[in-house]
């Protein structure tokens, strides 16, 4: 049991994850998105891509964070794999931007030099998995669960954005979101495994890098990305 | 960036940095508004920084960067993922990390205004982003607003009620108005104003010049543990007679 994953993966933790949509909003306004069953497709295919990417990304950086070799160079180094792996500069901004906030109230949650390190390592904010595996090794999570948290964050910020943005039954997406529940646990299990890094997946969905490239140049926009 | 700096303690150490002043309120009561008629009354006079939550067009951004209001770089833009509340109240990071880049940026900041997006009126923002906060009401939504009062209505250190040139045409009666804010507000004050016939609002940013100088003589002196109050701007009680102090 580790209570501080549930802290750790809450929407209530103060990070500004509430104004990310990860592509669900650009989703919705092109018509690829406009009811639960386009959902579930957007969101399986979000898992199964950059939350995958994401997982592993996070896993490792718990194992770096927890490790005596997370020294600026290191951090930087993890980092530009995150940036390898996302294609999309709009997607890095959020990215980073996501990172950069959470890392923010992480490090007057769980205080740690290991987050210190990584902010003084990236001033301008770490990719977001970055920042949540070495927020997980501060907090006390291993590095399975913060491959878990990260697959989880993949998939249930476009999930609330989609509710608020077509008003859809919030029960009959939280049941959806149950039934990804296996794939989530499978997504964390596949990326939990340490690997040097650059063999860490680095799967692409190019509709939602061309999602977040779309929504950075449109005028109306309620989320950040 | 913001991530470089020592985050350790509480997140409003007044040592060195400017006045958070957060304007929150129902959609269409005139923040906006209120805003930029400040940065036109207040930006010869003090080094001004905005942050504006949920600019939804750039036409709405154009308003406050209109010439002689404010620079464009001195505006940032957040957004809130449709929930206004959540960015000023339960999660501030986005909007602290805009306000704490605006002054790494332009350097020594007086005052950063954060301009809340349109929201109900159990909004009010979070001790922990901003210092002081106006709530802005309009006459068009009913005299009997103030009544019902809510944390915006009640709490705000300054409360102001836009529009009251409409009040004659909506049959507001802006006695009732004030004499009901006062009786929530527990002294704290109350200003009419007419954003649009007095764009100056001088009343307005007169109590701001107040607290922006109560809160750099805090700074400067180092009183631990102060939380200032803004000198010589408590509202008389009862009510003044209830016509725009900006005329």
């Amino acid at each position: 049991m580790n209570a501080a994953l549930l802290l750790l993966a809450d929407s209530r933790l103060p990070a500004g994850g509430h104004g990310h949509s990860g592509g669900a909003e650009q989703a919705v306004r092109t018509g690829a998105v406009t009811g639960l069953a386009d959902l579930a497709a957007f969101l399986r295919g979000r898992l199964a891509t950059a939350g995958l990417a994401a997982a592993a990304l996070a896993a490792a950086a718990r194992e770096l964070a927890a490790g005596p070799a997370a020294d600026a160079a290191a951090w930087r180094e993890l980092d530009a794999e995150a940036d390898a792996r996302t294609a999309s500069p709009a997607q890095r901004e959020a990215a980073r931007a996501q990172g950069r906030l959470l890392l923010r109230g992480a490090r007057r949650i769980w205080p740690a030099p290991v987050l210190d390190g990584l902010a003084a390592a990236l001033p301008r904010g770490a990719h977001h998995p970055i920042a949540l595996g070495a927020v997980s090794a501060a907090a006390g999570c291993s590095g399975g669960e913060a491959a878990l948290a990260a697959a989880y964050a993949s998939i249930t910020g476009p999930a609330t954005a989609a509710v608020r943005l077509l008003g859809l039954d919030p029960v009959g997406v939280h049941r959806l979101l149950a039934g990804l529940a296996p794939a989530m646990e499978d997504v964390a299990r596949a990326a939990g495994s340490p690997a040097a890094w650059a063999a860490l997946p680095a799967h692409t969905a190019p509709a939602l890098d061309l999602l977040a490239e779309q929504h950075l140049r449109t005028e109306v926009r309620l989320f950040v990305s | 960036m913001s991530a470089d700096h020592d985050d350790h303690h509480d997140p409003s150490p007044p040592a060195g940095r400017a006045l958070r002043l957060g304007v929150g309120g129902p959609v269409g009561s005139g923040k906006t508004a209120l805003v930029a008629a400040l940065c036109r009354t207040l930006g010869p006079v003090l080094r001004l920084g905005v942050v504006t939550n949920d600019i939804y067009t750039t036409e709405d951004a154009d308003f406050l960067r209109a010439a002689g209001v404010l620079a464009p770089d001195r505006i940032a833009a957040v957004q809130t993922g449709c929930c206004p509340h959540t960015a000023i109240r339960d999660d501030i990071a986005a909007n602290l990390d805009a306000v704490e880049e605006l002054e790494e940026r332009l350097g020594p900041l007086d005052l950063v205004i954060v301009e809340s997006g349109g929201d109900n009126l159990t909004a009010t923002f979070s001790r922990g982003l901003a210092d002081r906060q106006i709530f802005v009401l309009d006459v068009s939504g009913g005299d009997k607003v103030p009544r019902k009062g809510g944390p915006g209505v009640t709490g705000a250190d300054l409360l102001v009620i836009n529009k009251t040139d409409l009040a004659e045409h909506v049959g507001a009666d802006l006695t009732v108005m004030s004499r009901d804010a006062a009786a929530v507000r527990e002294g704290r004050p109350v200003i009419f104003t007419s954003v649009r016939q007095v764009p100056e609002v001088y009343a307005v940013a007169a109590w701001v010049r107040g607290v922006v100088e109560a809160w750099a003589h805090d700074r400067d002196h180092q009183h631990p543990q102060v939380a200032p109050r803004p000198a010589g701007v408590a509202a008389p009680r009862p009510a003044p007679v209830p016509r725009p102090d900006d005329r």
